[in-house]
């Protein structure tokens, strides 16, 4: 196909042609970057939270009376718990991962530093890695002997007592390789506080904290040898075969009743409920997302359309000339499809400067990444494409102008 | 001469009914979609108190201590303060009203049904809360200065706690049962829910959605062991139930400052103030910071990303469906260059058929309006059922009604500049040649 006469054509419609080609460039940038941020959304969305997220469930209570102890409580409901047919672990948690209200502390490596390294997540409660689901992958897990309850160890903070302050932890790889880099972390300390020394004494393979915003920090966690007493901040957490959770919730939450009926059960969910509620934000973002790429190709489609069929109409005696003159259907139908292709191709060049233009502002603005490279060939493909079916109609409608229109006067 | 242009324009957008409904619907999408998100960007970033937010402060102190900066860059001051520091400020009535929050979750329980307990937020404050932040009254009134340093157990409540606990009936008088104590209700709130609910920011809450259920007196709430929702500790031995002496911080402190000699009278006082701190032994720095409501409000980011994000791909959008609208109109203008002719042989000027274009143009906009508004409505209805905290605030008002169509207007004649110009400049003789 001859491209020269098809350029010096487009020449002749300079602003047609121009407009053209800028809509199919602004679509191309726009396109580029939602997608690359559904691309980055979804793949937040994917984050693992270490835990066997499929056999959990949550119960989290209130008090209408405060409990006289509240560690005695906390025992009680255990026990309850256990006994619940078709339960295999039980413990209670201050947060879960994705579970979004938090509990952090600020790492130090040595209590002199200025400033805090960075901040995790603290988890407190017994059995956590077992219930969680949660593997361990070096060391080993916090003892029973090693767990303090809560109040004894704030009031050892506030004496400086080291005594009543938990000594050990168990921390995640991610934490770990940021903390000490290519060594073995255990036996490894780090400081919360200028007096609270932690010595590592297991490595989880992973586990996410509760406010895992960010992926870069996600898995930043450790579980601290400390016992909480029974609260409203507290959650329950069960673990049975997935196909018995709905069963384990309700008897969970009639056992927890029924061993203090003057309580509110503020909280009863699957995990799969609290990952569906941690990402609802992010899932909605994306689905705008999908729905503005879909009305976007949809207008620009329409718009080549628009354009293209006024432009075989108003060739129609050229169309004809040339069909005299022995240009076959085919001729012509591939004259406007190599049109479209050059116009689009333009579009889509303009397109890429463009689409990394936004991107350079987003990364400012919005800490979003550098675009990566394999967007701009998918986008071309996809763009190519669209503006090939949005042609065809007219370009078929101008196959199909007989040559006997050359010898019409109009 | 306008109702024949509209006339002529009609028959010219009915003759090509699918290209004219291909204009109209591209740019109603783009206009609807603007719409949509410009109406949650400025419910976003209102102003919560618009006849009272200029002459409301938010000071700022850093109790933290070198080693322990509150941010890790070191440069942010900490969002809340220490009751040591909220009620010296208080104290010192520096300002015309001052007042000092925090939020908390209170199991809430009516006094005189055998009801079922419930959990609502409440709020901890002192007596100025009510007039500096003009919250409206429905029955009886807030407390005194007076009532804060006695301690007395008394709470305004909401008018949807009162619609739900006692019918909307005027309760003042009644008991209320707050975390097993008795509060003798004061006062009843009509419906009063600032947004973006200002005071509430970096209190362990929403910074939109519907207000508290229960306003107690700070001193008092503390006194009955109830906990506020958020609190930060900046030096070690900090516990729940000694919070008025540990080194936390916890409360969120509001000063009323009615003109500018006020305000630098009062950053000179805040200033003093660190620096006293700082030699008592208190601080370890002495930075201070004042800001009005507003750029309090703009300094901690409380638009999400997420809804400018969507703004802008909302005016790309826009964008996009100018251009289209542009190509469609000139293809149509070109398509009539011997109607063109013959009108200009038939004397009308080159203004009369600019004027004629522009006019096409104009209808082809406000049916986009109509249409755009109609989108408009069903992207705010989606914006509902998003899971975002303002969601059940997105709500067409009047002003973005009638915005609605000068945007679509303005595009429209931006859209059709460029074809009546490109029509108006047709030579009337080779087209009459031509036929």
């Amino acid at each position: 196909m001859d491209i020269l006469p098809i350029l010096s054509t487009l020449r002749r419609h300079k602003i047609t042609s121009w407009l053209l080609i800028l809509e199919i460039a602004l679509t191309c940038a726009i396109v580029c970057n939602a997608v690359f941020m559904i691309g980055h959304r979804l793949q937040h969305m994917r984050m693992s939270s270490g835990i066997d997220e499929h056999a959990l469930v949550q119960v989290q209570v209130a008090d209408i009376a405060p409990s006289p102890d509240i560690y005695a409580r906390a025992k009680e409901d255990l026990a309850v718990l256990r006994q619940i047919p078709g339960v295999q672990a039980v413990a209670m948690t201050n947060q879960l991962p994705l579970g979004g209200s938090s509990s952090n502390a600020s790492v130090k490596l040595d209590p002199t530093q200025r400033q805090p390294i960075l901040s995790a997540g603290t988890y407190f409660g017994r059995d956590l890695p077992q219930t969680f689901g949660a593997r361990l992958v070096a060391g080993r897990n916090l003892k029973p002997e090693e767990y303090i309850d809560a109040d004894i160890a704030i009031k050892a903070l506030a004496t400086g007592d080291t005594k009543g302050l938990p000594a050990v932890a168990v921390v995640t790889q991610a934490l770990a390789q940021r903390l000490w880099p290519g060594q073995n972390p255990l036996g490894k300390s780090f400081y919360l506080t200028d007096t609270v020394s932690l010595r590592v004494v297991g490595v989880l393979a992973g586990l996410a904290r509760a406010n895992a915003h960010d992926d870069a920090t996600a898995q930043y966690t450790m579980i601290l040898p400390l016992l909480m007493g029974a609260g409203k901040d507290q959650s329950y957490i069960l673990r049975t075969r997935p196909q018995d959770r709905a069963a384990v919730l309700k008897a969970a939450v009639a056992a927890l009743k029924k061993a203090d009926p003057l309580r509110v059960v503020t909280r009863q969910r699957t995990y799969d409920d609290v990952r569906h509620e941690f990402f609802a934000n992010d899932r909605a973002m994306a689905g705008i997302l999908v729905g503005v790429i879909v009305a976007l190709l949809t207008v620009t489609a329409l718009g080549i359309v628009g354009l293209a069929s006024f432009w075989v109409a108003q060739r129609r005696r050229t169309i004809g000339v040339r069909r005299a003159l022995g240009a076959t259907r085919g001729h012509i139908l591939r004259y406007f499809q190599t049109e479209n292709f050059l116009l689009a191709t333009f579009g889509i060049a303009l397109g890429m400067l463009l689409a990394y233009g936004i991107n350079l502002f987003l990364m400012l603005h919005y800490e979003l990444p550098r675009l990566p490279a394999f967007y701009f060939p998918v986008g071309a493909v996809a763009l190519w494409l669209i503006g090939q079916l949005a042609v065809l109609g007219p370009a078929l409608r101008a196959a199909a102008v007989p040559p006997v229109v050359a010898t019409r006067s109009v | 001469m306008f109702g024949y242009y509209l006339d002529l324009a009609l028959h010219s957008l009915k003759r090509n009914k699918v290209l004219t409904a291909l204009m109209v619907l591209a740019l109603a999408l783009g206009i609807g979609a603007t719409i949509t998100t410009l109406t949650v960007l400025r419910l976003l970033s209102g102003d919560p108190l618009p006849q009272k937010s200029a002459q409301l402060f938010y000071p700022q102190v850093d109790p933290y201590p070198e080693n322990r900066p509150f941010s890790r860059s070191g440069t942010k001051l900490p969002w809340l303060m220490s009751y040591v520091d909220a009620m010296n400020l208080l104290r010192a009535g520096k300002a015309q009203r001052q007042t000092a929050v925090a939020l908390a979750q209170v199991k809430v329980k009516p006094r005189t049904t055998e009801g079922k307990p419930f959990y609502a937020d409440g709020v901890m404050t002192t007596a100025d809360f009510f007039p500096m932040f003009d919250a409206p009254f429905q029955y009886g009134a807030g407390w005194s200065a007076a009532d804060d340093d006695r301690r007395v157990q008394v709470a305004v409540i909401s008018g949807f706690l009162n619609d739900k606990l006692y019918g909307g009936a005027n309760s003042v008088g009644r008991m209320i049962r707050v975390e097993d104590r008795d509060f003798r209700i004061i006062g009843v709130l009509k419906s009063w829910a600032p947004q973006p609910r200002f005071y509430a920011l970096h209190l362990g809450s929403r910074n939109y959605g519907k207000g508290e259920g229960v306003f107690m007196p700070l001193q008092a709430a503390r006194a009955d062991g109830i906990g506020p929702s958020m609190m930060m500790s900046y030096g070690s031995g900090s516990s729940m139930e000694h919070l008025e002496t540990s080194p936390a911080i916890w409360l969120g402190v509001w000063l009323e400052l009615p003109d500018a000699s006020a305000v630098s009278a009062y950053r000179l006082f805040l200033a003093d103030y660190a620096r006293q701190q700082v030699a008592l032994g208190r601080f370890q720095k002495s930075r201070t910071a004042l800001s009005g409501l507003m750029a309090w409000l703009r300094g901690e980011h409380v638009v999400p990303d997420d809804a400018r994000l969507q703004a802008g791909l909302a005016f790309g959008f826009l964008l996009i469906c100018v251009v289209n609208t542009v190509g469609l109109l000139l293809a149509k203008c070109l398509r009539r260059s011997r109607e063109i002719g013959v009108r200009r042989a038939l004397g009308a000027g080159r203004g009369a058929i600019f004027a004629q274009f522009m006019v096409e143009a104009a209808i082809v906009g406000v049916a986009g309006g109509v249409l755009g508004l109609v989108f408009a409505e069903l992207g705010l209805w989606g914006i509902r059922h998003q899971p975002a905290q303002y969601a059940s605030l997105a709500h067409l008002d009047l002003a973005m009604f009638l915005f609605t169509f000068v945007v679509a207007l303005a595009a429209s004649l931006v859209a059709g500049l460029l074809p009546a110009w490109r029509a108006c400049a047709v030579a009337p003789a080779p087209q009459l040649k031509a036929l």
